[in-house]
């Protein structure tokens, strides 16, 4: 009897396998055939935060690239912002909207250093706590044409962003003399180890470094440390490797080839990320994304609001749309989330239109446009 | 009014500090040779220090921990005795065993000196070629408190929770250092680097100290920036910065990434100002695989040497020796291992040598 119930399963997922096969091969081709035709019948509807600083100047370069390639994504648009709280949509309505639809794209939101409040907690950290937005990837890669020091750079960061230092936990105990509350738990340690391996496993990398500083906070990192530690033992595949974060800085600025994916504690990670993306070509080249168990927020990887630049039309869209791209690979159009990133590449590529920050002389809107000129509808390629 | 007494205080306990050095007489100072390849580049600095008649004696102490009355190992009594007498010393790199049960010896220092400041000026080195051109940024990282403060505990299972300290004395005393500093070296910018916008009482109650301290110094140009900030532009224009002030844990990762910036640890001197003398070291490690022969570099240790004299108003000698060691490495025939040579140790000082006595 049982051996019966096992063939008969055994048969129902050979059935799906099969199915799954063949789906997979019919729709293929029938992609290279018709190419954009074949369109999703539903659109995806995509929360939008403009941001702060040159922020809306990118979100407005990434339509009118979304509007150029007829992209079936429609924006729900939200002013957020801490700085001018008065008009900033409500955050409980910012966060039901990307737990709706899943899928974000943000710009950078300013920081001040006093909330007008007198919170501790900055925007930022709220939407990523009601969200639980976990993990942040960055993807750290040389581009073609953007001349920097350093050559072939590729690695991702991955840092655990709801504790450790920004868990704003500060009171002064007497005057003068001020405690700040860094946080470090094994729940979030293991969980965000584990979606570094994960990520790791999924990308075809070859291995996980962590960063970290257990030697002087033998209690808090080393805790993180040990998460690490622990779970790397479950993924024999992936070469596993430690490094002291003053060390782990000094590596990158002399040898950052030799990172692969780096897992990283809160703070340490924003330093990573900013020195990584430095070395690539700066705030406006690098994208990045958020996590959590169920929505994504894409935001460029380096989180300047660059608000000396807000009207001038300088800014490089660059990491925006990298981040749109994303997006749409994620969202399951990889065609358009391809045709937008090679549009970029090739512009950057021919080095003939340049934003100010990599060494040219042209406006974020003529950048857009060469990048509309450049896409390449998938059919034709 | 009391502020202008303060002032008067202040400025009266310098004068008396930096005359102090003075006097011709010979003076005397502690050496810590250390482990590994300390005891080759420290016999290096005190061959180099001979050759250009610096007076100074030397006093060297071994800080091999002993086991003290309470049953703890710790720097011998004798070791904190010189440098507490001569109130200023010189230190090879020192192996911190792990997981022994003792302390780390360079925090023990540190804290038995009241080693507030570090001060870590990162150069870029003609001769020796990397990816970064005409760095010269200093940076100056608070020592006693911050991230790095020991207060830790396991609230509950798996909940661990470490304290951040800033207070204010320390903030103040180190932002009036940096200050001083700047204007001391002939620099002209302090910038103040923090995250006052995620942490806003610690590194704001930082950030507020450097600020009220600029008021002080007109003539010293100030700017605030963002931790994140300056990683960023570091890597990519290293020369807008001149002196960076911080935070304990802030100042160590961004005074190794300067360090890589210019070639690393090998190259980059260290000063630790403190209010009962200061401490000179060289902070790279004990490199145990090339130890006694022959081979380490005693670049780090030797520049930390000549801060050691500016810092003891023996400018001239500190520039002779200063100017030896960057004229050998720019001709380039007698470099080191690390910086791409076959030279010796002993051949690279030699060189030093030569190059000081025909320059006096």
């Amino acid at each position: 009897m049982s051996l019966l119930a096992r063939n008969f399963s055994k048969i129902l997922v050979q059935a799906t396998q099969t199915a799954g096969v063949r789906s997979l091969h019919s729709s293929l081709p029938s992609l290279n055939e018709t190419g954009i035709s074949e369109r999703p019948d539903t659109r995806i509807t995509c929360t939008l935060i403009p941001g702060d600083g040159v922020g809306p100047e990118l979100v407005y370069s990434v339509q009118e690239v979304f509007k150029a390639a007829s992209i079936p994504v429609d924006f729900e648009s939200y002013f957020f912002s801490e700085v001018n709280p008065t008009l900033s949509a409500p955050l409980d309505d910012v966060a039901k909207s990307i737990s709706k639809n899943r899928v974000c794209l943000k710009g950078i939101l300013a920081t001040p250093d006093y909330s007008h409040t007198g919170e501790l907690q900055t925007l930022n950290m709220k939407l990523r706590n009601s969200l639980d937005l976990y993990a942040n990837v960055v993807h750290v890669k040389s581009l073609p044409g953007v001349k920097r020091r350093h050559e072939d750079i590729d690695c991702v960061i991955i840092r655990e962003q709801t504790e450790g230092e920004y868990s704003a936990l500060e009171h002064e105990s007497v005057k003068g003399v001020v405690e700040c509350l860094k946080i470090v738990t094994a729940k979030k340690s293991q969980r965000i180890a584990k979606f570094a391996f994960d990520y790791a496993t999924k990308n075809n990398r070859k291995k996980v470094t962590a960063v970290h500083k257990a030697n002087i906070m033998k209690l808090g990192d080393g805790l993180f440390l040990r998460s690490c530690e622990e779970m790397a033992k479950l993924y024999p595949k992936i070469e596993f490797e430690r490094m002291i974060v003053d060390n782990c800085t000094m590596q990158m600025v002399s040898k950052p080839q030799q990172f692969d994916v780096m897992v990283t504690p809160n703070l340490y990670g924003n330093i990573v990320d900013n020195l990584a993306s430095g070395l690539v070509g700066g705030a406006g080249v690098v994208a990045g994304a958020s996590y959590s168990a169920n929505c994504v927020v894409f935001e460029p990887g380096a989180r300047h609001t660059y608000s000396e630049a807000v009207g001038k039309n300088v800014a490089n869209p660059t990491a925006m749309l990298l981040c749109s791209a994303k997006l749409l690979r994620h969202v399951n159009l990889p065609q358009y989330g391809d045709m937008i990133r090679n549009a970029i590449e090739q512009v950057l590529k021919d080095g003939k239109i340049r934003t100010k920050d990599i060494g040219g002389q042209n406006s974020t809107q003529e950048f857009t446009y060469a990048v509309i000129n450049n896409l390449k509808m998938p059919s034709r390629v | 009014m009391a502020a202008r007494i303060l002032k008067n205080i202040t400025s009266a306990s310098t004068r008396t500090v930096g005359s102090r050095f003075y006097s011709g007489e010979i003076k005397k100072c502690t050496i810590i040779p250390g482990d590994g390849i300390g005891p080759e580049i420290s016999a290096a600095v005190q061959k180099i220090f001979a050759a250009a008649n610096v007076p100074i004696e030397w006093e060297s102490v071994d800080v091999t921990p002993v086991k003290g009355p309470d049953g703890k190992f710790g720097i011998p009594q004798a070791a904190i005795d010189s440098v507490n007498r001569n109130k200023i010393g010189l230190k090879g790199p020192l192996m911190t065993p792990v997981g022994k049960g003792h302390r780390s010896l360079n925090l023990a220092l540190r804290k038995e000196f009241n080693l507030y400041a570090n001060v870590r000026p990162c150069r870029s080195l003609e001769g020796y070629k990397t990816l970064y051109d005409h760095v010269d940024v200093v940076t100056i990282r608070e020592n006693t408190e911050g991230e790095y403060s020991g207060i830790e505990h396991e609230i509950v299972d798996g909940v661990v929770q470490s304290i951040k300290l800033i207070t204010e004395d320390a903030s103040r005393r180190v932002a009036e250092f940096a200050f001083q500093y700047t204007k001391d070296n002939g620099r002209h910018k302090v910038t103040a680097v923090h995250k006052a916008n995620i942490m806003r009482m610690s590194d704001g109650l930082f950030l507020r100290c450097c600020r009220e301290m600029a008021e002080k110094y007109p003539d010293v140009k100030f700017e605030e920036k963002y931790l994140d900030t300056v990683c960023l532009n570091m890597v990519q224009d290293p020369t807008q910065y001149d002196v960076l002030v911080m935070p304990n844990l802030y100042g160590d990762i961004l005074s190794d990434m300067c360090a890589g910036l210019v070639g690393g640890l090998g190259l980059t001197p260290s000063g630790n100002i403190g209010l009962n003398g200061a401490l000179f070291e060289s902070v790279h490690g004990t490199a145990p695989d090339i130890a006694g022969k022959d081979l380490a570099n005693p670049t780090a240790l030797l520049l930390s040497a000549v801060m050691m004299l500016r810092y003891m108003n023996l400018n001239q000698y500190a520039s002779k020796i200063e100017n030896a060691c960057f004229e050998t490495i720019k001709e380039a025939k007698y470099l080191t291992g690390d910086l791409g040579g076959k030279a010796k140790c002993s051949e690279f000082t030699n060189e030093i040598c030569e190059k000081i006595a025909a320059s006096s």
